[in-house]
């Protein structure tokens, strides 16, 4: 069996083509997948160059759906929905106080070297994200309103985009 | 009639051959090889049942190479060419490595890798990495009976671009099919959850002579799927045994050491540690070559005290790792324990502390490694049933990115990423009419490309010249499942194409790799020395044979001065043909060849004239 190229990221794992995901039946539909075409299954045979394109398609496919974000960026693509801007950077005006304020406290904490207040912040960021999360199911998947959700995923990329912001300070206290 | 079977094309009937594949640990301080036999693994020993073979390469004066156990000696007595820890300079630059002053070698500073001065000549770590990988296939195939198929070589999960190809090409030089270079705490994690048959969160802490490694797993239903790796290519237990040498060195109040007692010095500092792994205390006594001695006594607690900082630098890369998967330290079903360095008790207690909960070390940390290389090899070869097959995804341990603007590194592939992985991203130009674009390929997380790792520079040319912005520059980067990047770049617009297999700076190109297993034809020490000599004494065998039966049947051919001379050739050959000399060798047979020219000339001359004897010239 090899991976068919013209599929679509939710047709090649079998999973319906929605937000709200089941992880743990992605994780088994990526497992099964690379079973067969992981280069690893092929190193015995004489050609194995040609099995690389399969592996290396399951691969994205499953980076793309797994996170919440990408997975959203994905949807919009496929319902048409121009994505050129969303790269966290640019943010509808009425979130960008809020994003200065997040912005502010990171700062406060990575230059007190407080990590406590790293770790506060990444807990906040987690709840944030997940009513983020929640709002764009709904956006996505009850209303089918893209261009609203269009927002909603340059807010969550923000929010990824904060999250390696604090992984990093923390990550430069740890010695 | 019995109906004849017809196999699907591409698919034997009959039971495939069993292809010989071995797993190779290519360790800092011990190397070993290991096989699957009748579906168990086990390692490989030599003639004297040992199975890890010392990482020590004696390159001696006048030639000739001892290696392992035969070159331990060599560490004292000619430290200048007796290379340990050679893992520890692959694919690195002279200002990479630490400590260069309690180091005996000479080094070189090359572009990209720097290479060691001995007394046969400047040789790469490659090439010295390769003499150990040599001796190891040697067992493999004298074991196995027949020449390997393949081998899985393991590298240290947090080994960059440019150590990943410096061992690959040792592996080549030494004469290997690389099938896959595998991570040693993924190969760990075979071997231990094929065992146990685990389910869940691993972490595998890896700590070797030189390198240290944290992987955390994921075991579901046969599939390993690394969620994160860190580490540190330059931490290891050499760097516990560098801690008991400045010691002894503050302690001891000795004058500056020769390179003979700097080494012997260190030795020992190692035999104190391990004893210390099982005692409270520990004798650091030596006399040095300069007449002064060493009489010290470490505690226990005074060694745990000293190398402090070295278990909490282990701890880094743990709390790294736990952070990318998004894990905490209770969500870690068991903790793997690899590498001899683990032996040690107060890394052991540091990790149950961390943890929660007391590590595994049930399996041998010094072969657990090649043992689940040796697994992964069998599988990679096809010798294994479809329905016992397991899944390693691992994962790319540093991001790779381009230089843009400023000297900033933006990220094209992000660590962690699954491998196999490849991702594009588009570029344009900067200026008018621009027609050539050079790229600048970087290994690391840090956002200065000043501070990542430099793995190679290439040119995009024949873009055609468009307005500034215009152009769209499509640059693919794509890691192989053994870690190996390749990139390429593409003008989308009119389809210019440019692409690379990355080589490090220090590349070895094909041809060079083809060259140096050219040279090593004539000069190793190993097979080919031995094979060349065996065919030499052969020779020469059958070149006494022949004079021999030339003396005695027409030895009246020649006057008493060249009879002796023949004589005298041909006694010296006797001599020489069951030494090593391969040259001597070759040089007495081209002697007594030489000799006995004219001799042959004048017995072909009689035994025409017999032929012709009695008989005209029309009957021939």
């Amino acid at each position: 069996m090899s991976v068919d190229l013209s599929l679509d990221f939710f047709s090649l794992f079998g999973l319906p083509r929605r937000f709200r995901l089941d992880e743990e039946a992605l994780g088994r539909a990526w497992h099964t997948l690379q079973n067969e075409a992981h280069p690893d299954r092929h190193a015995h045979l004489p050609d194995s160059r040609g099995a690389m394109q399969g592996a290396l398609r399951v691969n994205e496919a499953y980076a793309a759906l797994k996170k919440p974000a990408t997975r959203a960026q994905y949807l919009l693509e496929l319902g048409g929905v121009s994505v050129d801007a969303i790269d966290g950077n640019t943010v509808a005006p009425e979130y960008l106080f809020e994003q200065l304020e997040w912005y502010e406290a990171l700062e406060e904490a990575r230059a007190a070297k407080d990590i406590g207040a790293l770790e506060r912040l990444a807990a906040r960021l987690q709840t944030q994200a997940g009513s983020v999360i929640e709002q764009m199911a709904e956006q996505i998947d009850d209303f089918r309103d893209l261009e609203k959700a269009a927002d909603t995923v340059r807010r969550l990329k923000f929010l990824d985009k904060l999250r390696l912001g604090i992984d990093s300070a923390l990550a430069a206290l740890d010695n | 009639m019995a109906l004849l079977q017809i196999a699907e094309p591409g698919q034997s009937a009959v039971p495939h051959k069993h292809r010989l594949a071995v797993g190779i640990d290519l360790g800092t301080t011990n190397s070993l090889v290991a096989t699957v036999r009748n579906g168990i693994a086990v390692c490989l020993t030599d003639e004297q049942g040992r199975a890890l073979l010392p990482s020590v390469v004696h390159y001696r004066d006048g030639g000739g190479i001892s290696l392992g156990f035969d070159a331990l000696g060599a560490r004292v007595s000619d430290p200048r060419n007796t290379i340990v820890s050679v893992k520890r300079f692959m694919g690195r630059g002279l200002g990479d490595v630490a400590h260069t002053e309690s180091i005996p070698y000479i080094f070189e500073e090359m572009p990209g890798m720097l290479r060691l001065r001995t007394v046969q000549g400047s040789k790469s770590p490659v090439e010295i990495s390769a003499d150990l990988l040599r001796v190891l296939r040697q067992r493999a195939e004298a074991s196995l009976g027949g020449e390997l198929t393949g081998a899985v070589v393991t590298v240290p999960a947090y080994f960059d671009e440019a150590q990943r190809q410096a061992t690959r090409d040792a592996a080549r030089l030494a004469g290997l099919h690389v099938l896959r270079l595998l991570n040693e705490p993924t190969a760990a994690a075979v071997a231990y959850g094929l065992d146990n048959a685990s389910e869940g969160v691993y972490a595998v802490f890896d700590l070797g002579g030189g390198t240290f490694d944290l992987s955390i797993l994921k075991l579901t239903h046969g599939v390993f799927e690394v969620l994160a790796t860190n580490g540190d290519t330059a931490l290891g237990g050499d760097d516990f045994d560098h801690r008991l040498y400045c010691w002894a060195l503050d302690n001891a109040h000795i004058a500056p050491l020769s390179v003979e007692d700097a080494r012997r010095l260190l030795m020992a500092a190692r035999a104190v540690k391990e004893l210390l792994t099982i005692s409270e205390e520990a004798p650091f006594h030596l006399r040095l070559g300069s007449g002064e001695e060493v009489d010290l006594t470490v505690t226990r607690a005074a060694f745990f005290e000293m190398t402090r900082p070295l278990v909490q630098k282990t701890l880094i890369p743990v709390k790294r790792a736990l952070r990318d998967a998004g894990l905490s330290p209770k969500d870690v079903k068991g903790i793997v324990m690899v590498g001899g360095a683990t032996r040690m008790p107060h890394i052991q207690r540091a990790v149950a502390e961390f943890f929660g909960q007391e590590p595994l070390t049930n399996l041998d940390p010094d072969r657990v490694v090649a043992l689940g290389a040796a697994m992964q090899a069998n599988a990679l070869a096809g010798n294994r049933r479809e329905d016992e097959g397991w899944l390693l995804l691992d994962v790319i341990p540093l991001s790779l990115g381009l230089e843009t603007m400023g000297g900033l590194s933006e990220k094209i592939i992000t660590r962690n990423a699954t491998l196999p992985v490849a991702r594009a991203q588009e570029f344009t130009t900067f200026k008018d009419g621009q027609t050539a674009m050079s790229f600048h390929v970087v290994q690391g997380e840090r956002e200065l490309v000043s501070d990542c790792r430099s793995l190679a520079r290439f040119e995009l040319r024949g873009i055609p010249p468009m307005a500034a912005g215009a152009a769209r520059i499509r640059v693919t980067f794509q890691v192989d499942a053994d870690g190996l990047l390749s990139v390429s770049a593409r003008e989308t617009s009119t389809g210019v194409e440019a692409s690379i297999h990355v080589k490090p700076s220090y590349g070895l190109t094909d041809d060079e790799i083809a060259g140096m297993l050219r040279d090593g034809l004539e000069y190793a020490d190993g097979d080919l020395a031995s094979r060349a000599l065996r065919e030499q004494q052969v020779e020469a065998e059958r070149l006494l044979e022949a004079c021999a039966q030339a003396l005695s049947a027409d030895g009246d051919l020649l006057d008493e001065t060249e009879l002796s001379a023949i004589n005298a050739l041909i006694a010296r050959l006797r001599e020489i043909i069951g030494g090593h000399d391969a040259s001597a060798l070759s040089d007495g047979i081209a002697a007594l060849s030489r000799a006995t020219e004219d001799f042959a000339a004048r017995r072909m001359n009689r035994s025409l004239r017999d032929a012709f004897a009695g008989r005209s010239i029309d009957e021939l």
